[in-house]
């Protein structure tokens, strides 16, 4: 008998509430299945098995938080007998489940409040999530003109209610997961940080060419190369990418990329595209849109949080010149990308206008040394200057 | 297309490719991107979307017309008008 976890998405996860079952007993698994879906501080998640089975039982009701690491059901071989005993195993009825917020998911723009009190005001998604961190019960709120209630109506409640010390901001649980994992971080891994600015002016020549020859569906975000790019370069310098487990690092040879994408409302989520050393930039940029969409309105897959190796941080356009990240934890490295910029360059001997980045790695001092971290910078630095390749 | 449907047709795009922004209220002159956090992925699936709904071709030196509500509305129209016959 296997029992199947509740997973850590990310070291900023203690806890998720369950959603919905999405298999009952007696259901057949194959690895890769998603049994179920969770809620997190940040997004839906969608859990996947990691083995073949038959669902023996189902330990956790709809609705209850459940810690990290906590069994949540138990899958047997299929030539295995059921579990123990015959007796119908009660369901915990988490008492927790009574904190269980409504999401987007199960109450997209539902009636607010109750008819009889006050005519019902549609609640705005973004709105509904920035209620759930502002804690503001979206009961008292009065929804702006055309009878909806939207992000800066629920701001102005929060503000209202908490009444801040002037200069103080209210930490919401989005801030506080980011600040665990990040403390984390910051205890556990020895970080060293290189950096070099690079020219990227052909790769943007190239995909202003590239793009003014296609329709407008297909074109591509420099992000889309510019990930193939760090893929190709990683692929020589192993060890920074990977995961530290149990005090050893354990190397990767696929390059799941962990991608980190603001969410509105504030906060960060950074789900990996697997095995990136593998795509194109075409299947890059549609992976990159796949992600961006469920970040944004869907749901993300357990193993998009769980197997990163290492994380991109890609500050993109009218941001600031250069980020020095930490890693996310168990990965041992991470890549800050600042905006793009034109600024002086020295190119044979003569002062240039060039389009240039500031790429930053981050590496994990138990693993590698910031050799390793400038042999990838140059390594990427030299596919740059080669678009085509991309 | 009249700009009110053109705005119609704006906001459907912004929300589609934003679903949780369905409701907000916009800011027409505001570019989307100081009002909602839009990233360049969001911005080119709304630039995508404009395309499939209207047909317009809006090549990338266009796009930072079309950063606004008001801003879209005009280009469009400037492009879905009949030519001016001389």
């Amino acid at each position: 008998m296997i029992e199947f976890r509740m997973p850590s998405l990310g070291a900023d996860m203690d806890a998720g509430t369950l959603l919905e079952w999405l298999k009952k007993p007696g259901d057949v698994i194959k690895r890769g299945d998603v049994i179920a879906v969770v809620e997190t501080q940040k997004a839906a998640m969608e859990l996947e098995v990691f083995t073949d089975g038959v669902i023996d039982r189902l330990l956790v009701k709809p609705g209850a938080r459940i810690p990290v690491g906590d069994v949540m059901a138990t899958i047997r071989s299929a030539d295995e007998a059921s579990g123990p005993g015959l007796e119908k195993p009660e369901l915990h009825s988490a008492p927790q489940a009574l904190d269980a917020t409504p999401t987007a998911v199960d109450t997209p723009l539902v009636a607010s409040a109750p008819a009889a009190q006050k005519p019902q005001a549609r609640v705005t998604p973004a709105a509904r999530r920035r209620a759930e961190e502002l804690a503001v019960d979206l009961l008292m709120l009065s929804p702006g003109p055309g009878g909806v209630v939207g992000i800066e109506d629920v701001e102005r409640a929060a503000q209202g209610a908490k009444a801040p010390r002037p200069g103080s901001i209210a930490l919401d649980e989005m801030r506080k997961a980011i600040a665990a994992a990040m403390a984390r971080s910051h205890r556990e891994i020895p970080h060293y940080y290189v950096s070099s600015t690079i020219d990227v002016s052909r790769m943007m020549d190239w995909l202003q060419a590239e793009n003014s020859k296609r329709s407008v569906p297909a074109r591509l975000l420099y992000a889309a190369p510019l990930i193939r790019a760090i893929s190709l370069a990683l692929s020589k310098v192993p060890d920074l990418n990977g995961r530290f487990i149990n005090g050893h690092f354990e190397p990767s040879t696929a390059v799941n990329l962990g991608v980190a994408i603001a969410m509105r409302g504030g906060g960060l989520i950074a789900p990996a595209i697997i095995g990136v050393e593998a795509l194109g930039s075409d299947e890059i940029m549609q992976r990159l849109r796949d992600l961006v969409t469920r970040v944004r309105g869907g749901r993300l897959r357990s193993s998009e949080m769980t197997e990163g190796t290492i994380t991109l941080s890609n500050l993109g356009e009218d941001t600031a010149d250069s980020v020095l990240p930490l890693i996310y934890p168990p990965q041992t490295a991470i890549i800050g990308c600042g905006r793009i910029a034109e600024r002086p360059w020295i190119s044979a001997g003569r002062i240039v206008a060039a389009k240039t980045m500031t790429v930053s790695v981050a590496g994990d001092h138990r693993v590698s040394d910031g050799r390793r971290a400038a042999l990838f910078l140059n390594r990427l630095d030299a596919i740059l200057q080669n678009p085509d390749s991309l | 297309m009249t700009e009110p449907e053109l705005a119609a047709v704006v906001k459907a795009s912004l929300f589609s490719v934003a679903p949780d922004l369905e409701g907000e209220a916009i800011q027409p002159e505001v570019p989307f991107r100081d009002q909602f956090e839009i990233d360049s992925m969001d911005f080119l699936n709304f630039i995508i979307d404009l395309h499939n709904r209207t047909g317009v071709e809006i090549s990338e030196p266009d796009y930072a017309e079309l950063s606004s509500l008001a801003g879209a509305v005009r280009y469009l129209k400037s492009r879905l008008s009949p030519p001016v016959a001389t």
